[in-house]
């Protein structure tokens, strides 16, 4: 069998005295869309945090495509093809919506000491931004600063951004984070047409229950930085210890 | 597009008037205003420089005088040795001094060059109210050794015995290099533009921005900044040539802290992140420096509450006052 794509061993990871990350073993196949729940503070967004390289692992490895990046810096791994997205929304709020998603399709095209060519003419940057809005279904709004979008807008760009890096995993954290039913529905509209196309690989952080059991052909569910199952949609939504520890809970707060 | 002609007019006039600048005053008899004007364009290549980094980078530096008054000294220190015919330096290889424009001021450059990215190498590891710190105390470092460098003057500094050569002008003449010094701040502000619009510009204005969100696109943000930090302190280093020129004296009060803040002053005044904010700053400083110090030494008092204004009711600086366009920029 190939390499997953994706490999966490052991990953550990201590905030003081908190836990936020215990051990945690999870492979992804490439091709897999890989969801990852749990309640508030279940170390969701530490685990995201260091496949990203912004949190430095207290014991644990991370391979990605054959090789170990455990202890590269973000900026490495983006270029290696590992994007992320964020949870709360972090755009460039004075450049518009083409301009930001040109900035992120310019992180992939080499170095960025080049002092004389403007770069809103360069069509290496601007055409391929303008697909991906396009695809995005943001393609009106291209001249519009992205700090006047509308906030489904601004989520809408914020996995633009991370799709440009035309990247082979992608990690969304919360991608319908104070969305409204409306918006959130098209943002999983959108989620399924791209895991439809195929050649990505995602990981998922999502709050939203509809939109994992659409969308994961996988779920894991971390309690206290610990995974507590892992398996198929079927088997999680059957198993009585996460009913217990997380969807009879949520289903109690609706 | 009626605010673009308006824009469009006001800078030719600007243009105008600093071409003319030399007749008019010379027409009015008050000579002495045509070195007034060049300190204001000197001031204005520095606040340009400081502007890169603090306005398009967002780097606070509280110690741009360091790149200043480096600049200043090479000229100075040059100029000494070639006044007194001794090498600057005979091994491992012979140094003797100029008093070329042509060497001095590129080595100026070169030497303000040098010390941002020794310098930046270790601040830029920081952000903040850090960096701030930092910066202000390598500039405070720099300060303490040109004072204890009794060779060229120590406290006292150090008179240039003449202006530097610079080919076929004579820049003892007031005129000419008032005219040299336009030209260098002309060009210096059109190789920004271009460079804040470049791929290089973008990056550090994204780093400005959302610098965790730059280096989770792929952007190892830290080389970009120290690029335009070596950069800037070049310019400033340029600046600094130019000053010690003007004033034909160099003394350690250039780079002192007081100078750092003065450079920055001009550029939140004018319009951070404003290719001509630094301009419009350096004029309306140095105008109220020459109007009311004449008036009482205590002008700071003046100038105080005038920054407050600006930074609370001009965000964009004096410069967003006169350019519409730019006041709803960030």
């Amino acid at each position: 069998m190939a390499e997953p794509l994706l490999q966490i061993e052991g990953l550990s990871k201590a905030f003081g005295a908190v836990v936020a990350c215990d051990d945690v073993t999870l492979a992804l196949p490439a091709g897999e869309l890989h969801a990852v729940i749990g309640p508030n503070g279940a170390g969701k967004t530490t685990l995201l945090g260091q496949l990203a390289g912004e949190l430095r692992p207290d014991a644990g490895r991370i391979r990605f495509a054959g090789e170990d990046i455990t202890s590269l810096p973000a900026h490495a791994r983006a270029l290696r093809g590992l994007a992320r997205s964020f949870q709360i929304t972090s755009l460039f709020p004075r450049f518009t919506a083409l301009e930001n998603v040109a900035l992120a399709v310019q992180a992939q095209a080499g170095h960025s000491f080049r002092f004389w060519r403007p770069a809103a003419r360069e069509a290496a940057l601007s055409e391929p931004a303008a697909a991906i809005l396009d695809q995005i279904g943001l393609s009106g709004r291209a001249a519009v600063p992205a700090a006047a979008l509308a906030h489904g807008e601004q989520r809408q760009l914020e996995i633009a951004m991370a799709l440009a890096a035309r990247p082979r995993l992608l990690l969304l954290d919360e991608p319908t984070a104070g969305m409204g039913r409306e918006d959130s529905r098209a943002m999983v509209e959108m989620l399924a047409g791209l895991k439809a196309e195929g050649g990505i690989t995602i990981l998922l952080i999502e709050h939203d229950m509809d939109a994992v059991f659409t969308l994961a052909d996988r779920i894991t569910v971390l309690v206290y930085g610990r995974v507590l199952a892992s398996g198929a949609p079927a088997e999680i939504r059957a198993n009585a210890e996460v009913r217990s520890a997380y969807l009879g809970e949520a289903e109690e707060a609706n | 597009m009626p605010s673009v002609t308006r824009r469009g007019l006001l800078l030719l006039a600007a243009l105008a008037l600093l071409l003319l600048l030399p007749a008019v005053v010379r027409g009015l008899g008050i000579d002495y205003a045509v070195g007034v004007a060049t300190r204001m364009l000197i001031f204005a290549l520095a606040g340009a420089s400081l502007n890169l980094i603090l306005g398009y980078g967002g780097m606070v530096s509280f110690g741009h005088a360091a790149f200043f008054g480096a600049g200043a000294y090479v000229v100075a220190i040059l100029s000494q040795h070639a006044t007194y015919g001794e090498p600057l330096m005979t091994w491992p290889f012979v140094i003797e001094g100029t008093e070329s424009a042509l060497i001095a001021w590129p080595l100026a450059m070169a030497a303000s060059g040098l010390l941002a990215l020794l310098i930046g190498l270790v601040c830029l590891r920081t952000s903040g109210l850090y960096f701030i710190m930092i910066t202000l105390a390598f500039a405070q470092m720099i300060y303490f050794f040109f004072i204890s460098l009794r060779a060229y003057g120590g406290e006292d500094g150090l008179s240039l015995f003449a202006r530097s050569r610079a080919g076929p002008l004579d820049l003892a003449d007031d005129v000419q290099f008032y005219y040299l010094v336009l030209v260098i701040l002309l060009v210096a502000l059109a190789l920004q533009r271009r460079l804040v619009a470049s791929r290089f510009g973008r990056v550090l204005e994204g780093a400005r921005d959302n610098e965790r969100r730059m280096q989770a696109l792929g952007f190892p943000t830290y080389r970009y900044k120290l690029a335009g930090f070596v950069i800037a302190g070049a310019v400033a280093g340029l600046s600094g040539a130019l000053i010690a020129n003007q004033t034909e004296f160099v003394s350690p009060s250039f780079l002192d802290w007081q100078r750092s803040g003065e450079i920055l002053v001009i550029v939140i005044l004018g319009g951070m992140g404003r290719l001509l904010g630094p301009v419009a700053g350096a004029v309306a400083f140095l105008l109220l420096e020459e109007v009311l110090s004449a008036w009482t030494e205590h002008w700071m008092l003046v100038l105080g509450p005038i920054l407050v204004l600006v930074v609370l009711f001009a965000r964009g600086g004096l410069w967003s006052l006169i350019d519409p366009r730019e006041r709803n920029r960030g």
